[in-house]
């Protein structure tokens, strides 16, 4: 029984998976500490739907390829935003790629988030660091389709007030009248005038139906760990909470067996995977 | 297949089918002895195939040693195993040129190659199942193992000993071939007419090429010596392991102590996963040539034991060795039921066998049991 929420088609242009098509990078903004976003579009042929969730692999010519969230609205059409932290060689040649430069791009692939699922219920997102990045297509889905679902509450903690992802768009979902926007800081300078604490502390006092919502969840696993809890003890039923992993990948098709996580393939049955699907693995050290 | 069917070759029937095989195009692979074990190579003639010879195996040890009889395939399975012809060691993915102002991407083709494996196992067609499943019935399956997939004619004969390190009775796998070939010999050595083979066809590929060779049908005492074999192999087994409780077994303890006490003897060399004829993994390297206008990418086996394997960003996934060969034996005998539906172990042995300190996957797996009655 494989486990997949509104994944779209993922076949691309090419006939083999593992062959990457070629996109130009149209854009590129400084998002963060050694973190870019960039926007690409296809050399030749359309770019494929994506569903919020989904991730992309990568490719800097000569170097290497890594799976890249999609962080763009995936209601926009013609483009293709990701938004990359430089980590490691592979990374690094992705972010710092200049306007004009070429990836090579194979996607997109793995599980959404269970956007149809959430709908006339109220949504609860939870993220971390970077996680933010996957979430950022469902709050761009949720906004354009508002009427369709309840409360929405975004929960984001950061390392420090510098580090905070994408301030513009938080910013302008906080001046949204019925979006519950809350940031946090784990270390903050004493000029920072907002919440210093962990995420997870925003739970017990944010407005919601725990009867009645889903949960979106990325970020470190400790961290997805932590907020978990809080929300079961909010009272929102595991089968209600989704989680997205990371786990090291090769092929993102389900062939090189490196993203294993005990009973799932996390390209496969991932990234976006239903609490209760994972939660006796999430405990266990070195899955 | 109906008993009818099945036919009596002589050895000199199975060189003419090695011939008929060659005239068609195929490429015949088969057992033969190198270097003081068998593996499997290219076989112009019965000549080259382990006349005589046969395997002593058991938990890190592996020695040939002379039958006393002259028959062609009188051992079990060594270290190589059908998985390097159809899931390449290492495969050219593709190659990118930097034109003016763009990439090209051009994908490797993989050449066409028609194989015939003479002597493949019962087990071993298990595993090329497995593989089958997880790398062609997903939803995007590897072209490179479909093309030489496709173009595969199966002998199997049936084994007539069991090794050391063979449990594929406890694995339901053999030790008789039940389907996925296109001939099935059982070898009857040193009869009344020297050594002969019952043989039938799997498929009808094998029907018509069975008719092309030289033959007498086989008659009641034929079949009936040629089940014999197959009964005797089977009551002969080195190892056995239960195996009806794994999935919930290994998923209930996953944190047993005895996976660090097993850690303390493992080198973590991987040498399980290479020899096992089901494990896919792989991984990828990219190269550029020196003037960054040229890029490819290789793709190559890997192994769960490596500690690059579950690299993160910031540290790997599965630093200790317990944690490691945890992975490896709940993937073969529990997780894979949940990722594929099946069992991922057919009970080849080679772990065991060529596992430099001899850990054995049915011991581990008896003492997590064992201690759990406890
Ligand atoms: C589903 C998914 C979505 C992701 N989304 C994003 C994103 O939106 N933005 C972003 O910046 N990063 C994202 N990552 C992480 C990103 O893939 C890694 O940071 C990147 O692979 C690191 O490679 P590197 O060569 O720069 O670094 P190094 O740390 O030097 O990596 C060496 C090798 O390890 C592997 N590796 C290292 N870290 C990871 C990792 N975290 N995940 C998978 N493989 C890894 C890679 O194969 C790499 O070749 C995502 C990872 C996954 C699995
Ligand atoms: S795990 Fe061991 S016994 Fe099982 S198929 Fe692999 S090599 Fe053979
Ligand atoms: S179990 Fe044996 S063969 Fe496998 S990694 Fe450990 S020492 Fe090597």
């Amino acid at each position: 029984m494989v486990y997949r929420p509104e994944a779209v088609n993922t076949r691309r242009g090419t006939a083999d998976a593992t062959v990457p098509s070629v996109a130009r990078v149209r854009r590129r903004w400084r998002e963060g500490p050694h973190t870019w976003t960039l926007e690409l579009e296809p050399e030749d042929g359309e770019l494929p739907q994506f569903a919020a969730g989904q991730f992309n692999m990568l490719t800097a010519f000569g170097i290497g390829e890594a799976a890249i969230s999609v962080s763009g609205d995936p209601g926009s059409k013609g483009t293709l935003v990701h938004t990359v932290r430089a980590v490691g060689p592979v990374s690094t040649a992705l972010a710092t790629l200049q306007s004009g430069d070429y990836v090579g791009l194979r996607g997109p692939f793995g599980t959404g988030w269970p956007m149809q699922e959430a709908q006339q219920r109220d949504v609860v997102i939870v993220s971390g660091g970077l996680g933010l990045a996957p979430l950022r297509p469902a709050i761009y889905h949720l906004l354009a389709e508002r009427q369709r679902y309840g409360r929405v509450a975004v929960l984001y903690g950061s390392r420090s007030p510098g580090d905070i992802l994408f301030r513009r768009e938080l910013q302008r979902w906080r001046g949204e009248l019925d979006m519950d926007v809350k940031v946090t800081v784990d270390h903050a300078p004493d000029d920072w005038r907002g919440n210093v604490g962990v995420v997870t502390s925003f739970i017990p006092r944010t407005t919601f139906d725990p009867a009645n919502s889903v949960a979106l969840v990325c970020g470190p696993e400790l961290m997805m760990a932590f907020t978990v809890s809080a929300l079961q003890d909010a009272g929102v039923r595991d089968e209600a909470i989704y989680i997205s992993m990371e786990r090291n990948m090769k092929c993102a098709v389900g062939l090189c067996g490196h993203c294993q996580f005990g009973t799932t393939l996390v390209c496969r049955d991932g990234p976006v995977l239903p609490f209760d699907r994972v939660r006796d693995m999430l405990t266990i050290p070195e899955i | 297949m109906d008993d009818t069917d099945q036919i009596v070759l002589s050895v000199d029937g199975l060189q003419v089918l090695i011939d008929v095989l060659t005239a068609d195009g195929y490429r015949v692979i088969g057992p033969t002895v190198r270097e003081k074990a068998i593996v499997y190579d290219d076989v112009a003639s019965v000549a080259d195939l382990p006349r005589g010879w046969t395997d002593e195996q058991d938990g890190g040890r592996y020695r040939l040693v002379r039958r006393d009889d002259s028959a062609l395939f009188g051992f079990a399975v060594g270290a190589s195993s059908w998985k390097q012809f159809l899931h390449r060691p290492v495969v050219k993915l593709w190659r990118a040129r930097r034109s003016k102002n763009s990439w090209q991407v051009v994908p490797e083709v993989p050449p066409v190659e028609r194989l015939a494996f003479i002597g493949v196992r019962a087990c071993e067609l298990e595993a090329i199942k497995l593989q089958d499943q997880v790398l062609l019935e997903g939803e995007h399956p590897d072209s490179h193992y479909q093309a030489r997939r496709d173009n595969v004619f199966v002998v199997a004969v049936n084994c007539a000993v069991a090794g050391g390190t063979c449990f594929c009775v406890s694995m339901s796998t053999g030790p008789k071939a039940e389907s996925g070939y296109d001939l099935a010999l059982t070898e009857i050595s040193d009869g009344e007419e020297g050594t002969v083979f019952v043989a039938e066809a799997g498929s009808g590929r094998g029907r018509s090429l069975l008719a092309k060779l030289p033959h007498r049908p086989a008659s009641a005492a034929d079949r009936q010596s040629a089940k014999a074999v197959s009964e005797r192999t089977a009551a002969s087994m080195g190892r056995e392991m239960r195996s009806d409780d794994l999935h919930e077994l290994l998923h209930r303890n996953l944190d047993h102590p005895h996976w660090d006490a097993v850690a303390q003897r493992c080198l973590t060399c991987g040498n399980c996963t290479m020899v096992c004829p089901t494990c896919f993994c792989t991984t990828v390297e990219d190269a550029s040539d020196l003037t960054g206008k040229e890029a490819s990418r290789t793709r190559r086996w890997d192994s769960c034991f490596t500690i690059d394997f579950s690299y993160l960003h910031g540290g790997s996934v599965r630093t200790s060795g317990g944690a490691r060969y945890r992975q490896w034996l709940t993937h073969k005998l529990a997780t894979w039921f949940d990722q594929f539906g099946t069992s991922g172990c057919v009970g080849c042995g080679r772990c065991i066998t060529w596992c430099p300190v001899g850990i054995d996957i049915t011991a581990e797996v008896e003492a997590i049991r064992d201690s759990e009655a406890d």
